[in-house]
């Protein structure tokens, strides 16, 4: 079987999500070989250490900055010369943007957001499905199948190292097309909590239905002595601001303690909070993925449940 | 100018189901509701309408069952012209890349200017649909738009969200596909005027045979299962008085966070 990984680089750093897919293909039980991607030549030393078979450097200078209808070109013409059977992804925002297309052009079929890849006869990619309370496993009779992985899925501190990768340059031909033209990346103004660095986050989600309900949650953080955090449908409403949103597209935290209170545990949220020391939820559906990664799971009301515990946890301060 | 929103309709996020031989089943009473990012897409459409002197026509497009028929009526209640519906038991379990080509077969004599989706379902999530389409119908694209602004006839810019805050302009020319992320606006709730209108508003129903399309999908489903849980949880559960003193006993000792 062949492979290959695209490696998402920019100025030799290389995406970590992509290594967490070069981890997955490693981690096959019939090993593939192994051929990594890239249009960052900054990153093939990195990736030729390494164990892969190969490092494949694709030059243009189109590939310099993310165009996706070159990059959609590019890699085109690789699968059709190379007709590897799995080409494989982190599932970043950019490869969300431009790996469809590549799957429409070429009509081969994409995978998208597995959290699993394994090889039993045939290789079987599993995805969760119903916002992460159901697995799915699916195979696929394609000759190539693209894929992508889902962030966390695997490590990128095990990717296997290696010295026998063998470094090949390439230069490919790409007619340029003006239909998209990016401007240059930006930041949103910063805002005034840390929550980076903050200890103990009581994070707010969808399940406290309105803003009038709010201050529940604070009373809580207030007894904990937590700041407050947030999903992103809270601050989609307006609800709480933006600079509190903990997530893919907001912070990525890692307090002692994150105490979450109406969140259903949607993997771009738990992309934001799973490293926390300690995960505290409460929510009445006890099939809520975020119970699958809480040392404590609370099943209620938090309507119910919240004051109760904001009042015990003051008495127990006020003991102690 | 003619501008698509693609609807659609997902079972509601708190619907109980079962696993039952390797495959789930909900029951059969639980609610349907648009798909989030796509009641976003919608506004937008709208808004582009609204905010626009030129005439802006808005097309609903739905593949789903029958049930996805409420929302294809709130969309026109909002303030869409028309609607597509793509119905065919035969259509009911496609891959990613399949939805894009009957979606393609379905709408591509219609020529749009602009197609707007939401970035992704909340029941399959495969988030390609837009994407995929664009490219079956030689559009330009983007995805995880957080802003549009329609530049006349031939352009429109969009701001696109990236990872951990930060976002990129793009500037696309038309014919575009573009995939809407939550937060976008704020959508709107139809008007009792609106509701009164949708009644009038026409629904083309297409067929298999009316879109004429031989599908020879690649991936097929081996088995679902409930994901298996990473961590040992200490779960409380029943009436909270009956566990608060344990709860803080945990929370004091075994996590050290209070
Ligand atoms: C590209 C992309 C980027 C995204 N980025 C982010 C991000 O940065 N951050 C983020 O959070 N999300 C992000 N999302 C959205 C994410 O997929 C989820 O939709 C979102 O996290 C859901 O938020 P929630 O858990 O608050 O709401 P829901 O999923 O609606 O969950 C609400 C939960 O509250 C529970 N509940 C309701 N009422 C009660 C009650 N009375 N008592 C107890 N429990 C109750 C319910 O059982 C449910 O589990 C992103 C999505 C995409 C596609």
């Amino acid at each position: 079987m062949k492979s290959f990984v695209f490696i998402q680089s920019e100025a030799g750093v290389i995406n970590k999500n992509s290594l967490e897919a070069l981890c997955g293909i490693q981690k096959l039980s019939s090993r593939p070989s192994i051929t990594a991607i890239t249009f960052d030549e900054q990153s093939v030393e990195t990736l030729s250490g390494y164990n892969i078979d190969r490092v494949l450097h694709l030059k243009n200078p189109l590939l310099q900055s993310y165009n996706p209808l070159a990059y959609v070109e590019a890699i085109q013409k690789i699968i059709q010369t190379e007709q590897p059977n799995l080409f494989a992804f982190g599932h970043t925002y950019e490869a969300r943007d431009w790996v469809p297309r590549l799957s429409a052009r070429l009509d081969i079929p994409f995978i998208s957001d597995c959290t699993k890849i394994r090889f039993e006869n045939n290789t079987i990619f599993t995805r969760h499905i119903y916002q992460g309370k159901i697995a799915c496993d699916l195979t696929s009779s394609s000759e190539t199948t693209i894929l992508s992985i889902q962030s966390g899925s695997y490590r990128s501190d095990e990717v296997d190292s290696g010295s026998s990768a063998t470094v090949e340059n390439q230069e490919v031909d790409i007619v340029e097309d003006k239909r998209i033209s990016q401007e240059d990346k930006f930041q949103e103004s910063k805002g005034t909590v840390d929550l980076a660095n903050s200890d103990l986050i009581v994070s707010i989600g969808r399940g406290i239905e309105k803003e009038e309900n709010i201050p529940i949650a604070e009373e809580l953080a207030q007894a904990i002595g937590a700041e407050i955090g947030s999903s992103r449908p809270v601050v989609d409403y307006g609800w709480v601001p933006h600079d509190r949103q903990i997530g893919s597209s907001g912070h990525i935290v890692s307090p002692k303690l994150y105490l979450a209170v109406g969140i259903s545990g949607a993997v771009q949220h738990q992309v934001g909070m799973k490293g926390s020391e300690a995960i505290i939820a409460i929510n009445k559906d006890k099939n809520a993925p975020i119970f699958e990664i809480a040392d404590i799971g609370i099943v209620g009301d938090i309507f119910e449940i919240i004051p109760k515990l904001t009042a015990a946890i003051k008495e127990h301060k006020q003991k102690s | 100018m003619k501008v698509c929103v693609l609807v659609k309709s997902v079972i509601d996020k708190d619907s109980r189901f079962e696993i039952k031989e390797g495959l789930v089943h909900f029951d059969s009473y639980s609610d349907r509701t648009t798909n989030e990012s796509d009641n976003y897409a919608l506004e937008e459409a709208l808004l582009i309408k609204e905010s626009s002197d030129q005439d802006v026509e808005v097309v609903v497009a739905c593949l789903g069952s029958e049930d996805s028929s409420q929302s294809i009526k709130d969309c026109l209640s909002k303030g869409a012209d028309r609607a597509i519906h793509i119905l065919d038991e035969k259509f009911n379990s496609l891959d990613a890349l399949s939805i894009s080509k009957v979606l393609k077969n379905a709408l591509e004599e219609e020529k749009f200017d602009i197609i707007l989706s939401g970035l992704q379902s909340d029941d399959i999530g495969n988030g390609q649909i837009g994407i995929l389409l664009s490219e079956h119908l030689n559009m330009s694209h983007a995805s995880l738009a957080m802003e549009t602004e329609l530049n006349g006839a031939e352009k429109i810019r969009v701001k696109r969200e990236l990872e951990a805050g930060w976002f990129q302009w793009t500037t696309l020319s038309l014919p575009a596909s573009i995939t809407i992320q939550s937060g976008i606006n704020k959508p709107r709730y139809a008007s009792l005027r609106g509701i009164m209108m949708m009644k009038k508003k026409p629904i083309k129903v297409l067929s298999s045979s009316d879109i004429g399309i031989e599908l020879n999908q690649a991936t097929s489903l081996l088995e679902q299962s409930i994901p298996k849980k990473e961590k040992e949880t200490k779960f409380f559960d029943g009436e909270a008085d009956s566990f608060m003193d344990d709860l803080i006993n945990s929370m004091a000792n075994d996590l050290k966070v209070i």
